[in-house]
């Protein structure tokens, strides 16, 4: 079955939104604790260097995958140590860890630059998979596409209905109290910040391994920011960043069509700003808007907490 | 101490508990204890060592050296999960609630073990039914009222069946009805063998609620007593360790023209859950000291912003300076035309913490005295004007170079109030003029708002202390939910008149239908 | 025995400016086992990272070079930073300031004027102030973040660049290679020692750094500037508007990115390409916060950063470095300087531990 090229389309829409997707459900977790991670383009890359090297090394993309979880996780550890032990500025730190993993990386993948990799296999349901339409765009993806999705489910699950998320939640909206009812706030924020790192990472592993799949230095090229944006957009609330993920994978994908198409007469270059131009658009409107989602944000965001004993 | 050789133990009893912090100690071997169905007051000016004692009592803090005892046995508290396993509930001063969250999940989080959630929802109505603490489980936190918030803490403390309940402050955010029934709901608890620790620096509420008292002063106990036995003066005398001094009142009725003068003023809170102004009509005249008492947090500081121009009426008319239109100056020119004031936070708003007094003396002073050479600040003369205002106020601190953040609450007041009264100001906007500070200082910052108002200022003072309004302003009036009363002239008012007035229409007897039945208290 | 942590009832004004010597012996210290870890000889590779580029004239002439834009730009972030205006995207304005003084410099190709030069600066600060007011209005006027809005407009500044040089800029008879003409001499900045590209740009930073340290230390606008981010209310209080500020701190930093745009293409570049900056923009994010958001700590700091860039490229041609340890040493250095500001702000005690049962 061939499928029309609308399919497709959607299909490289999914592809593009699956990073955005892992890395800003991480850091809504992150965020929703109280802590403002700016890093998340920095622990992308980390992840997708990981990912790469390690999928390379061994052959094996499933350790791959989770190499790049670990190295973003790794990372978020170092944030936690400086921003929640040593309550150092958490902006000042977020710019700092974007930083280094963008220097990380690109020491860590000199040697990988060029090299192939196989692409995560897609999980075919024989039969299932071979219906037009519905076949490949619900049932022909790899492992991560889904996932993003279960995640999407399980930190909304995670925030509305278990005494985790409640606690979470607490913790961000007031540390102070918290920490008098006798939560452990900074032990909370560590795991919320660690998780955030671990999803930035697999959203760097989807993009070495699945969307590309190949190592280039920057190759997230701003996507870590535009999940930080998707956060704001979402007002905090996981199905809203699900939508946001995919709006933006859309914005990707339509300038990519649009400079193939080439019967436009635009420099493709000015096509590339869409999806940047379109974040500050989304961010513009959020907090210009009558509804007030931004009221949502969690009341300690990016404040540090140090408690005396 | 002399504790009776008694069979029953203390339910809790604290030996030689000390706790430093850095530049201050906050308790020095404190000793007591508390026997069960016990209403123990504990007594101290702000800055006595009453709360650090509690809160290493509920394990939020660690003391550095003593030992804590709970029905006889030693016990470390290693956190407040451990303080509720043995028994131990708290309300905190500053409510432990979480705004954007509802009542029952509020509870839910102050408790171990809350179960289910529906089951408990169902345990909360029958709680704050027979203890007289209406709650709706689903509301938002930030919706309710002060009293109702605390209503919660109570609440939650009661589901773990405590036997030592900890009241740190309970009545400084509620109007005089609502301490009435919090003290039945507290004479309630005790005769079912519930200890209470109350603590407070009001006299009159421990003469009326308490069995027992400790006093604290410096962070030492000073003193035990019978409350019953003793008179509200002496053991005024033991908390304060001198005697009261009395300010010299002036011949009141003499006042000259009109020089602050509000009429219809609106304003929308900025903050998300805050309190709007409604229609706030107030005159101050020259020579006048006038009071605006109420509960925290029913719009004082939204006023005092207003007044002080860091937020803009809609119109010039509405605020008016000497008869000179200012509604919609900023704070910067309201201050040229001689409006000083001191907000009620010090740390960030009066004052910032990180900057010496010289640069804070710059922060507010830089205008009315003169110390800018067009875009260049003059150092020395900034210099000068901080140490005279260290000088007059007696503001204990190293130097002029020390950072407002290191000094204490009480000195940094000092220098706060002493900034805007040597500026000379027309019209002096003060909110909490005496927080956290000793009687002594108290009485002299009371004697220099008095001068200034001599001197033809009008003087509007922001303050909770429903003593200190009675006793320095002319006249007064209430402000709650954002609604300012009509003034009173504060020698004929009633503390229940003020009372009544702070209890405004969002009092306790407006919704009494909450919990479905009128008479919620517990046959 | 234990260790107690408690707060500073003052910051420490020695080790404020301190740890960052302390940041760069730790990072040092790292690079040394980070080389060893990779196998190259550790000592030859940190001579030829911090030492040998400084043994030369050559060396330190590059060292100069490399050091103004970071030290104009790490300036004037700093005003935004010490008013809590984050403003990141100084890469862009410094894009945006190259391209028009570029430019100008293209538009009056030839011309021998000596207002070419000053027309170009002009040019470079408008430039880079009119991107940075994209930001400031939509904070001001709506609330947006400025971190998010200043660093996507870097990468549009980027790729706007791109589409110029490989469209309306490129050079005529240029094999169709994406750049500019060459500028003509009016339109370059002089060099200072013959035989090297030292240029009078150099001098200008160094001017410039006292100058805003003069602004930031004595006049009321610096003082503004430091209550807003200090404490915001404070400054309502005092009757400072943070939306000036706001407005202030990205007009300077953009305008002064701008003119490090300018004088790089009127300095070492002398053309438009696709590529101008090594990434100065970021970097002098941490060159702010190395220097202590203090001006002449930041002269201090920028050479040390531009040292870590001609470090970075003596390191790889003497002992095959890659080129990123560049990056890896920056991040690393921000890191430890982060983490050293724990002690200016709290003191670690060791304490005998009182025994608790006294029995």
């Amino acid at each position: 079955m061939t499928d029309s090229s609308a399919v497709l389309v959607l299909l490289t829409v999914i592809s593009a939104a699956t990073p955005l997707l892992f890395a800003a459900l991480g850091e809504l977790i992150t965020e929703k604790s109280g802590v403002l991670n700016l890093g998340v383009e920095g622990m992308m890359l980390a992840g997708a260097v990981a990912a790469f090297a390690v999928a390379v090394t061994t052959g094996s993309s499933t350790l791959g995958v989770f190499a790049g979880a670990l190295a973003g996780a790794i990372l978020a550890f170092a944030f936690g140590v400086l921003t929640l032990t040593l309550a150092a500025n958490q902006v000042a730190t977020g710019l700092a860890l974007t930083i280094f993993g963008i220097g990380l990386s690109a020491l860590v993948g000199a040697g990988f630059v060029g090299i192939a990799v196989t692409p995560l296999p897609k999980l075919a349901i024989p039969g299932v998979s071979d219906l037009p339409v519905i076949g490949s765009l619900v049932f022909g993806h790899d492992a991560l596409v889904y996932l993003s999705i279960v995640a999407t489910v399980a930190v909304a699950w995670f925030l509305k209905k278990t005494r985790g998320g409640m606690i979470l939640r607490a913790v961000g909206e007031s540390d102070l109290s918290a920490h008098s009812i006798g939560y452990d706030v900074i032990g909370v924020r560590y795991r919320a910040v660690v998780f955030g790192g671990a999803m930035s990472g697999l959203g760097g592993a989807f993009l070495s391994l699945a969307y590309t799949p190949m190592w280039a230095e920057e190759m997230t090229a701003g996507r870590g920011w535009i999940a930080l944006a998707l956060v704001v957009f979402a007002s905090w609330r996981p199905w809203r960043v699900l939508f946001g993920a995919y709006l933006f994978g859309g914005v990707t994908i339509l300038q990519l069509y649009l400079q193939g198409a080439g019967g436009l007469d635009i420099p493709s270059q000015v096509m590339s700003m869409l999806p940047y131009l379109a974040t500050i658009l989304v961010l513009t409107v959020i907090a210009a808007g009558p509804w007030k989602g931004r009221l949502d944000a969690p009341a300690c965001l990016g404040r540090p907490f140090r408690p005396s004993t | 101490m002399n504790d009776p050789v008694s069979t029953t133990p203390a339910r809790l009893e604290v030996q030689g508990v000390t706790k430093q912090f850095p530049g201050v100690l906050a308790n020095d071997h404190v000793d007591f204890a508390v026997a069960p169905g016990e209403i123990h007051a504990l007594l101290g000016e702000n800055g006595a060592g009453k709360s650090t004692l509690v809160k290493m009592i509920y394990g939020v803090l660690h003391p550095d050296e003593g030992q804590i005892f709970w029905n006889g046995e030693q016990v470390s508290v290693a956190d407040p999960r451990a303080a509720r396993q043995f028994g131990i509930g708290m309300v905190f001063q500053h409510f432990s609630l979480f705004e954007a969250m509802t009542v029952l999940e509020n509870i839910a989080l102050g408790m171990d073990e809350p179960g289910d959630m529906r089951e408990l929802a169902d345990r909360v109505t029958e709680v704050s039914r027979a203890y007289g603490l209406p709650l709706e489980p689903h509301r938002n936190v930030y919706t309710l009222s002060v009293g109702e918030r605390q209503r919660i803490e109570i609440v939650r403390c009661l589901l773990q069946n405590p036997k030592l309940l900890i009241m740190d402050e309970p009545t400084s955010v509620l109007t005089p009805q609502e301490v009435e029934r919090l003290f039945e709901t507290l004479r309630q608890l005790a005769s079912e063998g519930v200890s209470i620790l109350y603590i407070s620096h009001k006299l009159h509420e421990i003469k009326a609620l308490c069995d027992h008292a400790t006093i604290l002063r410096g962070g030492k106990v000073v003193a035990e007593c019978d409350p019953d036995a003793e008179t509200a003066q002496t053991m005024a005398q033991l908390m304060i360790g001198e005697e009261l001094k009395t300010v010299s009142r002036r011949a009141g009725g003499n006042f000259g023209e009109p020089r602050l003068v509000v009429e219809g003023l609106h304003m929308a809170s900025e903050e998300i859950h805050g309190v709007d102004l409604r229609n706030i009509a107030l005159e101050v005249r020259a020579g006048e000291i006038f009071g605006i008492a109420g509960v925290a947090g029913n719009g004082q500081n939204e006023l005092l912003i207003a007044l002080s121009g860091e937020r803009l009426a809609h119109h010039a008319e509405i605020i008016r300076i000497d008869d000179q239109p200012v509604g919609r100056m900023s704070a910067g020119a309201r201050r040229r035309l001689g409006v000083c004031c001191v907000p009620e936070e010090r740390n960030g708003h009066g004052a910032v913490p990180a900057m010496s007094l010289i640069e804070n003396a710059v922060l507010s002073g830089h205008h009315r005295m003169e110390l800018l050479n067009s875009i260049f600040i003059k150092g020395a003369e900034a210099r000068r004007f901080a140490e005279k205002v260290v000088a007059d106020f007696d503001v204990r601190t190293p130097g002029a170079e020390a950072s407002a953040g290191s000094l204490s609450g009480g000195n940094l007041q000092k220098f706060i109030v002493g900034r805007e009264i040597l500026q000379n100001p027309g019209v002096l906007i003060v909110s909490q003029p005496t927080w956290g500070v000793d009687a002594g200082a108290a009485a002299t910052i009371h004697q220099a708002l008095n001068d200034l108002a001599s001197e033809g200022a009008a003087v509007v003072v922001i303050s909770q202390d429903l003593d200190e309004l009675l006793a320095i302003t002319d006249r007064l009036a209430v402000i709650n939910v954002g609604v300012l009363s009509n003034a009173l002239v504060t020698a004929e008012a009633s503390v229940e008149e003020i009372g009544l007035l702070m209890g405004g229409v969002h009092g306790l007897d407006a919704h009494p239908a909450a919990q479905g039945g009128g008479e919620t208290h517990a046959a | 025995m234990q260790l107690k942590i408690e707060p500073r009832r003052e910051i420490s004004r020695n080790l404020l400016y301190l740890t960052p010597f302390l940041a760069v012996l730790l990072t040092v210290v790292t690079g040394f086992v980070l080389f060893m870890l990779m196998g190259y000889d550790p000592f030859a590779a940190i001579y030829h990272f911090f030492v040998s580029p400084l043994l030369s004239l050559y060396g330190l002439s590059e060292l100069m070079v490399k050091a103004a834009p970071l030290i104009i730009i790490g300036v004037g972030l700093a005003i935004g930073f010490r008013a809590n205006v984050w403003n990141i995207g100084a890469e862009g304005q410094l894009t945006i300031g190259a391209i028009a003084s570029g430019a100008v410099a293209l538009a009056f190709w030839g011309d021998t004027g000596l207002w070419v030069l000053p027309l170009m600066c002009i040019a470079g600060v408008l430039g880079g102030m009119l991107y940075a007011s994209i930001p400031a209005f939509l904070k001001t006027r709506f609330g947006v973040n400025e971190i998010l809005t200043s660093l996507m407009l870097t990468y549009v500044a980027t790729l706007f660049l791109s589409t110029l040089v490989y469209g309306p800029l490129k050079d005529p008879a240029g094999f169709n290679f994406p750049q500019s003409r060459m500028f003509t001499d009016a339109a370059l900045l002089g060099v200072v020692f013959d035989g090297t590209r030292m240029h009078t740009g150099t001098i200008f930073a160094l001017l410039i750094a006292v100058a805003v340290w003069v602004l930031m230390t004595f006049t009321i606008i610096g003082f503004q500037v430091r209550v807003v981010g200090q404490a915001p209310a404070a400054a309502r209080f005092a009757g400072f508007s943070r939306n000036t500020i706001i407005w202030f701190g990205l007009l300077v930093s953009g305008g002064l990115a701008g003119l490090a745009g300018t004088f790089e293409v009127a300095g070492p570049i002398g053309q438009l390409i696709p590529v101008i900056t090594p990434g100065y923009g970021f970097t002098a994010i941490i060159v702010a916060f190395l220097g202590r958001l203090h001006p002449l700590g930041i002269i201090l700091s920028g050479f040390l950063m531009a040292l870590s860039y001609i470090g970075g490229e003596n390191a790889q041609v003497e002992v095959g470095l890659p080129q990123a340890v560049t990056g890896v040493f920056q991040g690393l250095l921000l890191f430890f300087l982060l983490a050293s500001d724990f002690l200016v702000r709290y003191r670690v005690r060791v304490v005998r531990l009182v025994t608790e049962t006294a029995s």
